[in-house]
């Protein structure tokens, strides 16, 4: 019954880290209906940015911490503003190909740069946040993975429902030429989404990064692991990318605990094969509706 | 006899029929000719009478060109001209070289019966992969290829009966008509003939029934259907006729490289088939053979670049941390031609051309 508790608790903790991881996705998706296959390696840039200014720069945590978050977000505008932008409205068959080319340039680069090695960030975290319950303890990364979670969802939620910028954002999303019409800067939405999508991307690289250890591998695997998570929740829905982040967490830590380690990589996988055939908008997802 | 023509300065076309023809120019028909003479008896001849160049490795890469064309002729059928993305492909041609393989040393086929089994069996896989298409559409459907790429490559290293995981497979000698294949030369010749088979056909499905009603699917779906075009079905054919190739290019790959392990047939590879395909040219039969030549030269400049570093006693330490730069200058070449020339360098080739041909007076 502890090992039960152990795997829920774990699966919970990882569920979050993909809910975040998928976050990002989701905001672009949203915006400009774009399938970013870059995702991973925008976790990753985030994490190495991270590791540099911590371990080599020497920086304090929250200074690095607040640049990290800067970068990125520069590092989104410059994306989408070079590659993205000259796309708008060219097939989407270019457009998925580009984010795939942009995924192998951004990993080859950071191959290049810090290698296939496995970094660790020193340990920061303070050790309160650790708990202990019913006899099982939760490390500490994993209480910040749920708390920053939880956050930075919040914040999502009230940024789409009541700022200004949130709501141009869906209503890019839902129709963009009604949106340009009613005197929505398009442009600078998609601008804005990618830059917001690239820091929540380091910033869950950063997360990542602290219960892994940081490698170009590892990280932009998670970036393809996001695929089944959003399916599952649909792909335009964030409180859909929590729930199935959550459940292809748990799924994850039960198949490897009590199955096959090694059958818990693919599982993810074959659920979003089930889903895409039985549901393929997802729990959450808004189903597209096509007139001729 | 009829006039041959070479240098129109229009479209003269009369009927469809015309249309239809392969070749725009006898210009076209007379290179190809040259190109098949280039192919089949300039370079072996070359091979054999130069020995400088007679090395395994000068034919590793023809070789290794003459398979990559293969897979990615039937990767454009399914992405140029049916407009479905795969991102299954290198494990679609994972499927293809075990199939050989398992086939050779288990039911001990010969070669030329193995290799098209081969390709049979991974056009059902590739039909299995493919039914999610009945529902779904591009984005949907690329990640269920994805996932299919993700499942094929986890029982190719799973299922060791049958496929002895990361042991790999030995594969015997092939044999064709009692002549062993064991040099490079003859490799090259069976791949090369296969290729040209192979590409005939794909350019002849794409002029059928079968290839318009592809294409019809690619523009416009809804509209396709309403024309009567039964887009599963279609849509299945696609994904079929498509991993054949990849199959066939897989078997001929594991009798090439005779002992075969799961490792090759990942994600990367099946990036490497995309990227042939967009810097070829999307819909166009003979780009995808341009970008199969292209990437795979790239491939060996970048090694024999690394390599001479290497040599270079003060720059091996470069060249060490350079040979990752491979994916950088991949992922580069895909975005740096959608981002300028989307149709490829069919489209460079073909304005080229009609440079030449309209010269002095071309824009």
């Amino acid at each position: 019954m502890e090992f039960f508790f152990q795997l829920l608790i774990t699966g919970i903790a990882i569920g979050f880290l993909y809910a975040l991881s998928a976050l990002g996705f989701v905001m672009i998706f949203k915006s400009s209906s774009v399938l970013n296959f870059a995702h991973g390696e925008l976790l990753a840039i985030g994490a190495f940015i991270f590791l540099v200014l911590v371990s080599w720069a020497q920086l304090p945590i929250p200074i690095a911490f607040l640049v990290t978050l800067i970068g990125t977000f520069a590092l989104g505008f410059v994306i989408e503003r070079l590659f993205l932008r000259p796309l708008i409205g060219e097939a989407l068959i270019e457009v998925i190909m580009l984010t795939v080319g942009l995924a192998a340039m951004f990993k080859g680069l950071m191959l290049f740069i810090w290698g296939g090695n496995l970094y660790t960030y020193p340990e920061f975290l303070p050790k309160g946040l650790s708990f202990t319950i019913g006899g099982i303890t939760i490390p500490p990364v994993y209480t910040a993975a749920i708390i920053i979670g939880l956050i930075f969802l919040v914040l999502f939620g009230l940024f789409f429902k009541y700022s200004s910028q949130g709501i141009y954002m869906r209503s890019v999303a839902d129709n963009q030429p009604a949106a340009l019409s009613l005197g929505v800067h398009v442009r600078r939405v998609f601008a804005l989404s990618w830059a917001i999508a690239a820091l929540v991307a380091g910033m869950s690289g950063i997360v990542l990064g602290i219960i892994n250890g940081i490698s170009v591998h590892e990280l932009s695997a998670i970036g393809l692991k996001v695929f089944p998570v959003v399916i599952l929740g649909g792909l335009d829905s964030i409180g859909g990318a929590i729930i199935g982040g959550i459940i292809i967490g748990l799924v994850e830590t039960f198949v490897s605990g009590y199955i096959s380690p090694s059958i818990a990589d693919i599982i993810s996988y074959i659920i979003l094969v089930f889903i895409l055939m039985v549901k393929p908008y997802g729990l959450f997802g808004l189903a597209e509706i096509e007139r001729v | 006899m009829r006039h041959l023509i070479f240098h129109p300065c229009g479209n003269f076309n009369e009927s469809y029929e015309q249309e239809l023809n392969i070749f725009e120019t006898d210009f076209g028909r007379v290179s190809l000719w040259v190109g098949l003479f280039f192919v089949f008896i300039i370079i072996p001849l070359l091979f054999k009478t130069i020995s400088a160049i007679n090395s395994p490795y000068f034919f590793y890469v023809l070789n290794m060109t003459g398979i990559a064309a293969i897979a990615v002729v039937g990767l454009n059928l399914l992405m140029g001209f049916t407009g479905q993305i795969s991102l299954g492909h290198g494990a679609f041609f994972g499927v293809g070289a075990y199939s050989a393989a398992i086939l050779a040393t288990k039911v001990n086929f010969p070669f030329w019966i193995s290799i098209p089994a081969a390709g049979v069996l991974t056009a059902f896989v590739g039909m299995i992969f493919g039914i999610p298409s009945g529902r779904l559409k591009h984005l949907y459907l690329t990640i269920a290829t994805l996932a299919g790429q993700f499942i094929i490559e986890y029982v190719l290293i799973h299922w060791e009966s049958l496929t002895q995981g990361t042991m790999g497979i030995i594969l015997p000698t092939a044999t064709i008509f009692g002549l062993k294949l064991d040099s490079d030369m003859s490799f090259y010749l069976v791949i090369y003939f296969c290729l040209a088979v192979l590409t005939w056909m794909a350019v002849n499905i794409v002029r059928t029934r079968y290839g318009r009603a592809f294409i019809a699917i690619r523009d416009n779906d809804r509209a396709a259907e309403g024309m009567g075009i039964p887009l599963f079905a279609y849509k299945l054919l696609s994904f079929s006729i498509s991993s054949f190739y990849a199959g066939i290019a897989g078997g001929l790959w594991a009798y090439y490289m005779i002992s075969i392990t799961p490792e090759p047939f990942n994600l990367f590879l099946s990036i490497e088939y995309i990227a042939m395909v967009i810097i070829g040219g999307l819909g166009n039969v003979a780009g995808s053979i341009y970008g199969a030549v292209f990437i795979t030269l790239l491939i060996e400049a970048l090694r024999w670049g690394t390599e001479t570093m290497m040599n270079i006693g003060s720059l091996s330490g470069i060249a060490i941390t350079i040979a990752p730069l491979r994916e950088f200058f991949f992922g580069l070449a895909i975005v740096l031609f959608i981002l300028f020339e989307p149709k490829g360098l069919a489209e460079v080739w073909r304005i080229v051309r009609s440079n030449f041909r309209l010269w002095p007076f071309s824009y």
